[in-house]
């Protein structure tokens, strides 16, 4: 890829003893909305915690803007310039709405402004005052994007953002999301929801055991429909 | 009314005093121990040792360097909470991803060597501090000397500002959400090792400090933690592992329990903040301010 913000080669990674990612190669253009699809167990979570540098044993190549980021502690990858907003969504009980909006440290300008995020979540507004923990699992989906938008961040990993949630809630995150593609974040997404999947994505991984399988192209999903559906055991 | 209970006032309201001195120390001590654990998950035993060693650096600028009493109230605390950042950077991190046990031997180790050393160098008599704000009021039912009175008005502004430092500030918000979190905390680019270290040194430096207001009252000597810091751990116990609010208001409740006791009933004053403990822990084991987790 001519630009690429994210290069993945051979990446490998270990929990204790079992060894979990067997060489994942894939990238993620700058600006770009990209999926990793797969079933339960694939390593799509322990993919995005390997670049994140939270998994404990991790090798092979992580190039983010032209540095190589795979021996970095997790707070050096986030100063980077990566943020995450993890599957359980890792909201604080014991810090307010705005405590848990405000605690991602600003690492690079260009981030959205408080009011910004606001606008594109006003749910989260009404309740700043509110305990964190006390807010549906909507509103803590939003408060987890939310807060990892104001850090300047130019790569975003969000993992599983609609997992559980009703499908009007699912269409307003996904709102969310296209608008945050639009205003020039590069996102890498992991979905278990295709049907979502495929309405915001510029492109697809599938992940197995381990492994990239398989891209698809945005375009090309209703031509391959069979295919990712045998791979997402649909 | 007092002549009804039997009880001459000034006895009560001196116990009272003497009550609400110790609750202060039972206070200032067991929020150290409260934020050191939420951070570290490592039960502190050294601190009733780096609380002697705070009365004991105090001590030594004044016989040694001539440095005054506010002057070492301010350097001492710095001292030895530096020497707790060695420690947690030399020994205690090293035991975080372990069995608790290991927590607990080193500390407990740790403040063996560390009393057996000054006892060695100092024996076990207490060397007496000049008291630096001589003096008191009569208030007519009982006398208060100056300086008892500021430690009790200092150790409450200690406890409030660490913690409003704890649920108000920044830091203090970064300080929560490592306890809850610390591998998304450092996954959003702060330095969570170096909070530790920071938290461990501030806790250290907070028994210090009591240890450098407790000389004047108490005498300087190698042993002066280990009684206190026995009864400071039934505090945490019983104002619920962890819990800021609850150590202020569970370690000044206990001291005035404690001074109540020694006028109505002297036989159990040694004993009765354990009974508590005991009392509390059957019927909330998470302690009274304490969440279970
Ligand atoms: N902390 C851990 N220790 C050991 N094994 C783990 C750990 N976390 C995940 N695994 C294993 O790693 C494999 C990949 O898990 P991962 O969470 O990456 O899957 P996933 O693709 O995100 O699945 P899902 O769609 O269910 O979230 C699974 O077999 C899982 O059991
Ligand atoms: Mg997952």
């Amino acid at each position: 890829m001519a630009d690429a913000l994210l290069t993945i080669a051979g990446l490998q990674a270990w929990y204790g003893e079992s060894h979990i990612l067997h060489g994942v190669d894939f990238e993620v253009g700058r600006g770009e909305l990209v999926t990793l699809l797969g079933r339960n167990g694939a390593g799509k979570t322990t993919t995005l915690r390997s670049i994140m540098g939270i998994v404990g044993r991790r090798s092979g190549s992580i190039r983010f803007d032209g540095a190589e980021i795979v021996a970095r502690t997790s707070d050096a990858v986030a100063r980077a310039g990566i943020a995450y907003c993890p599957e359980e969504r890792g909201i604080f009980s014991s810090l307010s709405v705005e405590e848990n909006l405000l605690l991602p440290p600003v690492v690079r300008p260009g981030g959205m402004s408080v009011g910004e995020i606001f606008e594109l979540f006003p749910n989260l507004k009404e309740r700043r005052r509110s305990q964190g923990t006390k807010l549906s699992g909507g509103e803590q989906q939003m408060l987890a994007i939310g807060r990892i938008l104001r850090t300047g961040a130019t790569l975003l990993l969000l993992d599983e953002p609609t997992e559980g949630l009703a499908p009007v809630i699912v269409q307003r995150i996904g709102e969310a999301i296209r608008a945050l593609k639009s205003r020039g974040f590069t996102i890498l997404l992991v979905e278990q929801n295709f049907h979502f999947a495929a309405t915001v994505a510029d492109r697809h991984y599938v992940v197995e055991d381990g492994r990239v399988v398989d891209m698809v192209r945005g375009s090309d999903v209703q031509a391959n429909l069979g295919k990712l559906q045998t791979y997402l055991g649909l | 009314m007092f002549e009804l209970l039997g009880i001459a006032p000034q006895a009560l309201f001196g116990q009272l005093l003497v009550g609400l001195i110790n609750g202060a120390f039972y206070a200032m001590l067991s929020l150290g121990l409260a934020v050191i654990f939420g951070m570290l998950n490592v039960i502190n035993f050294t601190h009733g040792a780096q609380y002697m060693l705070g009365a004991f650096a105090a001590w030594l600028m004044l016989t040694v360097l001539n440095i005054p009493f506010w002057i070492g109230l301010v350097l001492a605390p710095l001292v030895v909470g530096l020497f707790g950042v060695v420690l947690e950077r030399l020994l205690l991190k090293r035991l975080y991803h372990l069995d608790h046990l290991y927590g607990f031997l080193m500390t407990f180790g740790l403040a063996l060597v560390i009393e057996g050393v000054f006892q060695w160098k100092w024996g076990s008599s207490g060397q007496p501090y000049p008291n630096p704000i001589p003096g008191g009021t009569n208030l007519g039912f009982m006398f208060l000397p100056t300086y008892r009175a500021f430690v009790v008005v200092a150790a409450l502004v200690i406890c409030l500002a660490t913690w409003f430092a704890i649920e108000r500030t920044r830091l203090g918000g970064y300080l929560r959400a490592a306890t809850e979190n610390p591998t998304l905390v450092r996954a959003f680019g702060i330095n969570v090792p170096r909070l530790i270290t920071l938290t461990y040194g501030l806790g250290v430096g907070l028994a210090a400090l009591a240890g450098v207001l407790a000389a004047p009252i108490y005498q300087v000597s190698p042993l002066m933690g280990q009684n206190l810091v026995l009864v400071v751990f039934a505090v945490v116990v019983i104002g619920g592992m962890g819990s800021i609010l609850g150590s202020i208001v569970t370690g000044f409740g206990l001291g005035l329990i404690e001074g109540l006791t020694k006028v109505f009933y002297p036989q159990a004053s040694s004993t009765v903040i354990f009974v508590i403990m005991a009392i509390v822990l059957l019927i909330k084991p998470a302690g009274l301010f304490g969440r279970t987790r």
